[in-house]
């Protein structure tokens, strides 16, 4: 019940979702200044309180709950009281939002001028606008938008604005802040800052947690926060953080408010703007310090087309069903609510199972382009001519052919696919790739990745001569990775028949509980690279089969998986899909086993991984670039660290230090490469 | 309230001492009546089996002479909807008796979008072919007459002692359904013809269920379906006398089976009072209240009914349990009076009581308290009981409820007066600029000697004005606690128009009392709409009594049932709903109504597993056979 609020499992394919409406229309026919000026009487929570940003602050310095943690500090470090006290202020400043109207409507103004010379449309459901107008005014609202771009949460309270909706005050890392003059327009847009750690810090903990429930128990403004904790660089959704989570459905579970209603958003780009700069992030050209100026230099470079913005607000999710018969709120009975405590297991594995499947109705809302499946398929391509070595490219109209039928393959999984259906297939591929047209190139009628040739088509100013087979390798991985963020988007509707296509590929016989083995390992694998929800292996598996057996890829006959005869150009895509990720676990694995030395860090990890992978790409062992996506490499490091593969060490001289423990890394290798049968043992140990 | 109900009818509490002097007057000139005054302890009821309805004595053995069957309290006063669609009330026992109140109608209807035309009548007459033939232990009954205590297996007899006043028992009544009822009833006159039936019902194992007022919302007082044996309804109404008063220790001894009103009454006769008086008083029982750990309004000054009781006597299958002497307090192990009360009929009957007497008081004023918001409202009652300075009553209603109370309003007499409330109104709302749809009313009495009432009073409105509340008068206090007597009249009203209601209430620490109100009246309103109930509801609120460490809360909820197959049912989802609410906002599960059947489920989660089996091994201790069979509370 609760689970089909969020997202039903059983049936992908019936879901009937709302229609678009483009805000940049209007703009492009009524004045920016009248529409950056005019009326604005959003629908406010019923139960308001109207105050200022100042009275919430000494709202939250006088709280019980902030005054118990500062006695607490006072008692334990010795210092006085209004020293602490002074402290939380100063503490509460530098977080503090300073959310108003006139700001709102200087981003109501430039935003416009901005949005209408990149995007050609930005779509958002008005339905979901209309539940959420209900929503704000009968709850607590939580907005928990995908996060793909800087643009995010700019452009949600452009939405907002235009729709007349409560504008909300949105948590923002401290890196923001440090843009000077950009930072305090966030501020006073209704950013608050929170600083990325503060991990024991008490006090910290106590004043940011305060402050945003009390924001949200007086209904002063919705919350809004990105359950990705971060912008994913590589277009996946990204396991949730639950911190946040955790605070905003704390005065529900204490009854402090009747509920929360928390709103998926789904933004989806059919451009990013970010998207070679991620590429060269995740290749490790590290992350360039937010500045203004980079701001503007950005937006320069990036004055093209990016297509068109679809933002969805999905079904409210009330965290009172969510909790129904999953938490006993009587727990809370026995000791004041506002002496903090660490939320108990039940708690906790309640707001992780909450964020997961609100991650996944992020997923499923999330509009897909024609280009996010042109992307997937010449990736393949790629790959597959690089293994033949024939040229990796592909005729125009075997694309459009493939595309055609990839399409029908994930509406039937239930894709939110945006096909324009009024134009030929190819017509909708062209229009598509030329979009994309630092990513791929058209000559005579054949498709390729738009690879910088050795000497060819250097960028002007650069040195053409002097390029070493590593630099042209990570020139190539900076479009490779580009493609995989597109092909990225599309995972979550293949992921779990890919899982069980792979599983089918590498168990050792057709048996359904064999290849159920093997599903649940590869699924156990991979929980930190795909949003998978835990606990749901049995319901992900079923939901794997319906699928390719409804689609005709698949028959179960007595137990026994049978592979129809179209079914092999199915499962070969899906295995396809999930391959590059396969190899690249391998690949890390072997790297540990081989290359680590002892008293490898976790910090040293990263750099040490790729450059063993830079050297078997260029010895011609591993063939697939993306591998070199720091984000795979940190994921399966992350799953052999929770799988107890490897192991950090802690305190001591030998912080951050890795143990490995091999032959588990080693036979976890030969799992994946279904050199080892997946044992009943390693299943259990895991 | 109790004026009201015995019938003085006079709200001018200055005149107290005067009208207790000729009262006493009236008493010293009245010839002795020894089966209503205070008389020796002997027992000599088998003397007047004839059942002389005593001028005083209020409640006769057949209760249908004086009360309803299906519906609540006296048969001569209800409340109707006149020609005119005005609302009266009728009778001349109550304050409103005889008046009309021509708010009602508008509010009946705009609240519950009911109306005059599509009406719900209750079956008229108690249809006794309808009440299934007794189950007679024919040794029992035998071996009971030969001692003369009265006996009955009437049918209508029987349907009275069958229920409570739960929505649903009511509710059954009215449609003439008729489930499990006792099948037979007896009375015994003092505490040894109550040892005499105890001991033959455990000799004959008959099932034995006392009886009291009547007045449980617990579903107590239900036979259990699946009880095989004879049952026997022991009704104490007529173990109704004063046994003797202890002026110098200030102590009353009674016997259980007599009635709230009429415990004032007589005792006001001499001077004294208990003080106790639960909204129920009319018709609630000593025994009753010790049975279920019955709270009064007045519990402030006076105590709830655990602070009153210094002795009690109750006959069980083992035997007679009783303390040995009258000490105020004592350490001798777990207090076995607390196995008693609140063993609401499980392990015996309650026969006899000692219980605390006071003075009457000198003086009593009512006075009410207006809020700008029920925030407020509550942070004032929160600190009235922090400086432990608390009136004998006060309670906060919430917005809903100040409508309510509004509606009741009779017609005003005198141009005078309207233009007097009209100003009112104005001063409150326009020109201190509350809202109408968010202020509230706090209603309080004080009670003692003059000077002190005075004081009190001005110490009580000084912390009231720290919170914004302004004094509203005397007489928006008194219509407050009139609330109280006539509500139940008043469901009995909305029944004949398709509206079904009830109370419940809980207790709940400071710190919750605002959360548990907004969630608890929030649940109501979802958990209808949600079983499709077509009109909203009445959900709303009042904080009843204040505590140290926290507050009891009376929850209302009453809806419109046109287009329910199953309003029952639906009802009864909604309160379990709202009873799960309750509980996970730190709410207790019952201040005063008790456990009874009805709130059994979560006995276990309230007192843990350890409780459970402490209070199953007194039972197996004490009654091994479950003579008192009712099973309530495990």
């Amino acid at each position: 019940m609760a689970s089909e609020a969020v997202y039903t499992h059983r049936d992908p394919m019936l879901k009937k979702r709302d229609d678009f409406e483009d805000i940049l229309e209007e703009r492009r026919n009524s004045s920016d200044l009248r529409y950056a000026l005019r009326c604005y009487i959003p629908v406010l929570y019923k139960e308001l309180t109207p105050c200022k940003a100042s009275e919430l602050k000494s709202m939250v310095l006088q709280s019980d709950q902030l005054r118990y943690v500062i006695n607490q500090v006072c008692k334990e470090t010795g210092m006085a009281a209004d020293e602490v006290q002074a402290e939380a202020a100063a503490i509460l400043e530098e977080m503090a939002h300073r959310l108003q109207l006139s700001t709102i409507r200087f981003f109501a103004f430039t935003l416009s001028k901005v949005f209408k010379t990149l995007f050609r449309s930005i779509c958002v459901n008005e339905e979901g606008i209309q539940r959420l107008q209900q929503a704000i005014h009968e709850h607590p609202v939580v907005l928990l938008p995908s996060h793909r771009s800087y643009m995010d949460f700019l452009l949600m309270s452009y939405i907002l604005y235009t729709y007349d909706l409560a504008l909300p005050v949105i948590a923002a890392g401290m890196d923001f802040m440090a843009m000077k003059f950009v930072g305090e327009m966030l501020r006073m847009s209704g950013a608050f800052f929170i600083r990325r750690s503060f991990g024991g810090d008490k006090l910290y903990w106590a004043v940011f947690s305060e402050y945003v429930k009390t924001m949200l128990k007086n209904g002063f403004a919705p919350v809004e926060f990105f359950l990705e904790g971060t912008r994913s660089r590589t277009c996946k959704s990204l396991t949730p953080k639950l911190g946040l989570l955790n605070i905003v459905m704390d005065p529900f579970l204490k009854g402090e408010v009747f509920d929360v209603s928390l709103v998926p958003v789904s933004i989806s780009y059919e451009r990013i703007l970010e998207e070679a700069l991620y590429a060269r992030e995740l290749l490790g050209v590290p992350k360039p310090k937010e500045s203004t100026s980079g701001l503007f230099k950005a937006r320069k470079v990036l004055s093209e087309d990016y297509g068109s913005i679809h933002v969805y607000f999905g079904q409210p999710v009330s965290v009172r069903s969510l909790a129904q018969n999953r938490v006993d709120r009587c727990q809370f009975n026995l000791i004041p609510r506002h002496i903090p405590r660490k939320p108990g297991e039940d708690i906790h594995s309640f707001v992780n199972d909450s964020a997961y499947r609100l991650v996944r109705a992020q997923e499923e809302n999330m509009v897909l382009k024609p280009w996010v499946l042109l992307a997937s398929l010449l990736l393949q391509n790629h790959h597959q001519m690089q293994v033949a070595e024939q040229k990796q490219e592909m005729a125009l109209d075997e694309l459009t052919e493939q595309a055609v039928w990839l399409r029908d393959l994930s509406r039937q999984y239930g894709a939110f696919l945006h096909w324009p259906d009024h134009v030929s297939p190819s017509e909708a591929v062209s229009s598509s790739l030329s979009l994309h047209r630092g990513l791929v190139r058209i000559s005579e009628g054949r498709v390729q990745l738009a690879f910088e040739q050795a000497g060819g088509q250097t960028r002007p100013g650069e040195p053409c001569s002097t390029v070493t087979p590593e630099e042209e390798l990570l020139n190539q991985a900076v479009i490779i990775l580009s493609c995989a963020s597109y092909r990225n988007q599309a995972l979550h509707i293949f992921l779990r028949p890919a899982l069980l296509a792979s599983a089918i590929h590498t168990a050792s016989s057709s048996n359904k509980q064999e290849v159920y083995n093997s599903f649940s390992f590869l699924r156990n694998m991979f929980s930190n690279e795909f949003i998978l929800c835990p606990g749901a292996t049995v319901q992900d598996f079923e939901e794997a089969c319906y699928l390719l057996v409804k689609t005709g890829a698949l028959q179960i006959n007595q137990q026994e998986f049978v592979v129809t005869e179209r079914g092999h150009r199915t499962l070969g895509f899906l295995t396809r899909m999930l391959d590059p990720f396969l190899q690249g676990y391998q690949v890390v694995c072997r790297f540990l086993c081989e290359d680590a030395t002892e008293g490898l860090t976790e910090k040293q990890f990263v750099p040490a991984v790729r450059k063993f992978i830079i050297r078997h790409i260029l010895t011609g062992r591993l063939r697939y670039t993306e591998v070199l996506s720091s984000d795979l490499q940190k994921n399966s490091l992350a799953a052999l660290l929770r799988l107890g593969a490897v192991q950090k060490l802690k305190g001591g001289e030998e912080q951050g230090t890795l143990k490995v423990n091999k032959v588990m890394v080693n036979s976890l290798e030969d799992t994946l490469g279904g050199k080892l049968p997946t044992q009943k043992a390693v299943v259990a140990r895991l | 309230m109790a004026s009201n109900s015995s019938g003085g009818g006079s709200s001018d509490r200055q005149r107290i001492a005067r009208q207790r002097l000729s009262r006493i007057a009236g008493h010293l000139q009245r010839p002795a009546d020894g089966s209503s005054a205070i008389v020796a302890a002997e027992c000599k009821a088998h003397g007047s089996q004839a059942d002389v309805p005593g001028e005083e004595k209020t409640v006769p053995r057949r209760r249908q002479e004086i009360m309803k069957w299906n519906g609540w309290g006296y048969s001569d006063s209800r409340f109707f909807f006149n020609k005119k669609g005005q609302a009266e009330f009728t009778g001349r026992r109550y304050r409103l008796s005889g008046l009309i109140i021509p708010g009602l109608k508008d509010w009946f209807e705009s609240t519950f979008g009911a109306s005059l035309q599509h009406k719900t009548p209750a079956t008229p007459i108690l249809n006794s072919s309808a009440v299934q033939p007794p189950t007679l232990n024919e040794a029992f009954v035998e071996e009971l007459k030969s001692t003369g205590i009265p006996l009955s297996h009437d049918a209508e007899d029987r349907v009275f002692r069958a229920h409570g006043h739960c929505l649903h028992e009511i509710f059954a009544l009215r449609e003439g359904k008729f489930g499990r009822v006792p099948d037979m009833v007896v009375w015994p006159n003092c505490h040894n013809d109550v040892v005499k039936i105890v001991e033959l019902a455990c000799k004959h194992n008959v099932c034995l269920i006392p009886y009291g007022g009547g007045t449980s919302v617990s579903s107590a007082l239900e036979c259990p379906p699946e009880e095989t044996r004879s049952i026997v309804s022991l009704d104490t109404s007529q173990m109704n006398r004063i046994l003797w008063i202890d002026e110098k220790n200030l102590t009353a001894h009674v016997e259980a089976g007599i009635v709230g009103q009429d415990l004032e009454r007589l005792l006001n006769e001499s001077g004294y009072c208990t003080g106790h008086e639960p909204d129920s008083m009319e018709f609630s029982s000593l025994g009753g209240w010790v049975a279920t750990r019955a709270s009064g309004m007045k519990k402030n000054v006076y105590g709830n009914i655990e602070d009153l009781v210094v002795h009690v006597k109750m006959v069980t299958p083992q035997g007679v349990i009783e303390k040995s002497c009258q000490g105020p307090r004592m350490s001798t192990g777990p207090d076995v009076h607390h196995f008693i009360m609140g063993s609401e009929g499980t392990l015996g009957v309650v026969t006899e009581v000692t219980m605390k007497i006071r003075p009457m008081p000198e003086y009593q004023k009512y006075g009410s308290v207006v809020f700008p918001n029920f925030e407020q409202g509550v942070a004032c009652l929160r600190e009235v009981a922090r400086q432990r300075c608390a009136p004998a009553s006060i309670r906060l209603m919430d917005n809903e409820q100040f409508k309510f109370g509004h509606a009741l309003k009779p017609q005003v007499s005198s141009i005078f007066t309207s233009f007097l409330d009209g100003l009112k109104k104005f001063y409150i709302t326009k020109f201190k600029g509350f809202d109408p749809n968010r202020l509230c009313v706090a209603t309080l009495l004080f009670e003692g000697d003059r000077e002190k009432v005075l004081q009190h009073e001005k110490q009580v409105y000084d912390i009231a004005a720290k919170f914004g509340g302004l004094a509203a008068g005397e007489d928006n206090g008194q219509r407050g606690y009139m609330l109280t007597f006539v509500i139940a009249y008043l469901r009995d009203l909305g029944m004949d128009y398709y509206v079904i209601g009830e109370s419940f209430e809980t207790s709940v620490p400071w710190d919750r009392v605002l959360d548990i109100c907004r969630n608890v009246k929030a649940r109501i309103i979802r958990e209808c709409k949600d079983k499709g109930v077509q009109f909203s509801p009445l959900s709303t609120c009042r904080v009843t009594q204040t505590y140290d460490a926290g507050a009891c809360v009376y929850f209302y909820f009453a809806f419109n049932y046109r287009g329910l197959s199953d309003p029952v049912h639906v009802y009864e989802q909604v309160e379990h709903a709202a009873r799960e609410e309750i509980l996970a906002n730190g709410g207790s599960l019952s201040h005063h109504h008790g456990v009874g059947k009805l709130r059994k489920e979560w006995m276990r989660d309230t007192i843990s597993k350890v409780g459970m089996g402490m209070l199953k091994s007194v039972k197996d201790y004490v009654d091994p056979n479950n003579i008192f069979g009712n099973r309530n509370l495990l």
